[in-house]
């Protein structure tokens, strides 16, 4: 019978050290990209980000002529051209979401656990490779948003340079604002298990969190609303003036990881805790 | 070696896994044996610290498997076929298990070979029958080469031809020096395979065993009589303590006494014999006597092992 290499395993020596966090992170990436789900969300990210942002400078410059002066002077250049960002954070949630419920619904993560028990080392060998995936991901469909946006915009229409204020922020922040809601996605996966209730509860937070709130008395609703993701992904990206009720740019972005780390936390301990 | 002991699972108020202790060698072929539903799969679980023991511990060579430095090189698992993303391809699903463990790529190659998948490997898992789904569960088993492997209901969806194959690899495995410690359902199938059987219902052991000690345990060892003076046999028989029934065709069923003693008693009457045959009981219906109490899930029509030998007194 040829079906192992030893024929001995009471002699079978095992290499010296155990599986370390690069033998993991290297098993996380060949999973990511290995799916098809990877390369769809990813490919929407960037084709839709980048052409609704496209799309929308295309249209503004045709209708500059007849744009009133006061619509031209308050007029966001960088905002507008990263207008697609909204829905780049959408696609990168959904793959967030699927990095750790697809493991659940098709019952890989017992091979994966059988394969590395220490859940806590693999738990964070697949935040970092999609961190850093989803990291890539937003910051190229912002960059290529921005440049493209602006190229479009041109005069006579106002348009932007990285080196006008605010705008590196708003670009570079916008891929970061992206990036860990990506993150909290993931955490909402880790502990919901389930694709569906885990983007609905993303897309909830994102869409109906401020419905709601905007329900509630004024005062009230104004204080709560800073807290809210999409409040300070818009205070990130707009570069004409600071938004009312909002945190300053990078304020709200330590709230939001605030956020993550909170919910990555949970995941991570509830993960320890459950049978897989 | 696999130890258990004292294992306990409760799922609320549903008793999976209860007070259940065994072991498992090095070296042979070990069946764990249940009616479905009994915890087999709970306890492969627990062995793999999947699920969290209620209470009680098992070890694999003395330690938590949790703590292992290479646990696929320690201990492989096949715990469910078709638990792969059905978007990935075998290859890939091997790879990425492999590089966890720092196993090379030309291992992966090398098991896709041994469990006949090289010509899919590329597919997409999705579109696996289920015996190919078990052969690619197989091949993560091997993965890394361990020295402890447990398999849950490994022949499920397999043809004659890779049944045949499993029973072979397992025996192989074992003569090797390996613990196998195998899950069924199907005592049958564990009469060919296994040295010995860990049998369990509703979660707890009923037996640990090995299969001939199992088999000339049976109460449904018999001895099959027939005689044209059967009435005068019978009461003979019964003076010398044996149990005896008459059956429709008109033979006798002796139990509590071999054919020796019973053909020695006839020649001592006398009366002439025309058959003496000892029966022994199928390991199917040694399994389905020990284990008659305790399943979980009845069918509507009942054929208990006393019914299928027609051997009512």
């Amino acid at each position: 019978m040829t079906v192992t290499t030893t024929s001995d395993p009471t002699s079978m020596a095992l290499p010296s050290g155990r599986y370390s966090f690069l033998d993991l992170v290297k098993s996380e990436w060949t999973k990511v990209r290995t799916v098809r789900s990877t390369m769809w969300t990813i490919g929407v990210t960037i084709v839709l980000g980048i052409g609704i942002s496209a799309l929308v400078c295309a249209v503004t410059r045709a209708h500059w002529d007849s744009t009133n002066v006061e619509s031209r002077l308050s007029f966001d250049a960088p905002a507008t051209s990263l207008v697609g960002m909204f829905l780049a954070q959408f696609s990168v949630g959904v793959l967030g979401v699927l990095v750790m419920t697809a493991e659940y619904s098709t019952g890989t993560i017992r091979a994966t656990f059988s394969a590395a028990p220490k859940r806590s080392r693999v738990f964070s060998a697949k935040v970092f490779v999609y961190g850093l995936l989803a990291f890539v991901v937003a910051e190229v469909t912002s960059f290529v948003s921005f440049f493209l946006g602006q190229f479009l915009l041109s005069a006579p229409a106002t348009h932007a340079t990285l080196a006008s204020p605010g705008a590196f922020r708003a670009v570079f922040g916008g891929g970061l604002y992206v990036c860990v809601l990506g993150l909290i996605a993931m955490g909402l996966g880790t502990i919901i298990r389930h694709t569906a209730g885990a983007i609905s509860a993303f897309v909830g937070i994102l869409l109906i969190l401020p419905i709601i709130v905007q329900a509630l008395p004024n005062q009230l609703s104004l204080d709560i609303r800073r807290f809210l993701p999409d409040r300070i992904g818009a205070s990130i990206i707009t570069t004409n003036g600071g938004l009312n009720s909002a945190f300053s740019p990078w304020v709200g972005l330590m709230v939001l990881c605030i956020y993550a780390v909170a919910l990555l936390v949970i995941g991570n301990s509830l993960l320890q805790r459950r049978d897989a | 070696m696999i130890e258990a002991k004292g294992l306990t699972k409760h799922y609320g108020p549903k008793r999976a896994v209860e007070q259940l202790s065994f072991t498992v060698r090095p070296g042979y072929v070990t069946g764990f044996l249940g009616p479905n539903g009994s915890g087999k799969s709970t306890t492969m679980r627990m062995i793999m610290g999947l699920d969290a023991p209620t209470a009680g511990d098992v070890t694999v060579k003395g330690r938590h498997f949790q703590e292992s430095r290479w646990p696929l090189r320690e201990v492989g698992a096949l715990l469910e076929a078709k638990a792969i993303h059905p978007g990935r391809s075998a290859r890939n699903h091997l790879k990425m298990l492999a590089e966890t463990n720092h196993i090379s790529l030309a291992r992966v190659d090398e098991l896709l070979d041994v469990v006949g998948l090289t010509s899919v490997a590329g597919k997409r898992a999705g579109k696996y029958s289920l015996g190919m789904g078990q052969r690619l569960g197989i091949a993560a088993a091997l993965l890394g080469d361990p020295e402890v492997l447990l398999f849950d209901e490994p022949v499920n969806g397999l043809d004659p031809d890779g049944i045949r194959w499993v029973r072979n690899l397992l025996k192989g495995l074992a003569r090797e020096g390996r613990t196998v410690f195998v899950s069924s359902h199907l005592m049958s199938e564990m009469s060919l395979t296994a040295d010995e059987v860990v049998i369990i219902g509703k979660g707890k052991l009923i037996s640990q065993i090995s299969i001939e000690e199992l088999l000339s345990q049976s109460t449904e060892n018999f001895v099959r009589v027939r005689s044209p003076e059967a009435a005068k046999l019978k009461v003979a028989l019964e003076q010398e303590g044996a149990v005896v029934a008459l059956e429709d065709d008109g033979s006798l069923s002796v139990r509590g006494a071999n054919e020796v003693a019973i053909g020695e008693l006839a020649a001592k009457i006398p009366v002439v014999l025309h058959e003496l045959a000892p029966q022994t009981a199928s390991l199917e219906e040694a399994f389905m006597e020990l284990t008659e109490d305790s399943i979980e899930f009845h069918g509507s029509t009942s054929s208990g092992p006393t019914n299928a030998t027609g051997a009512t007194s």
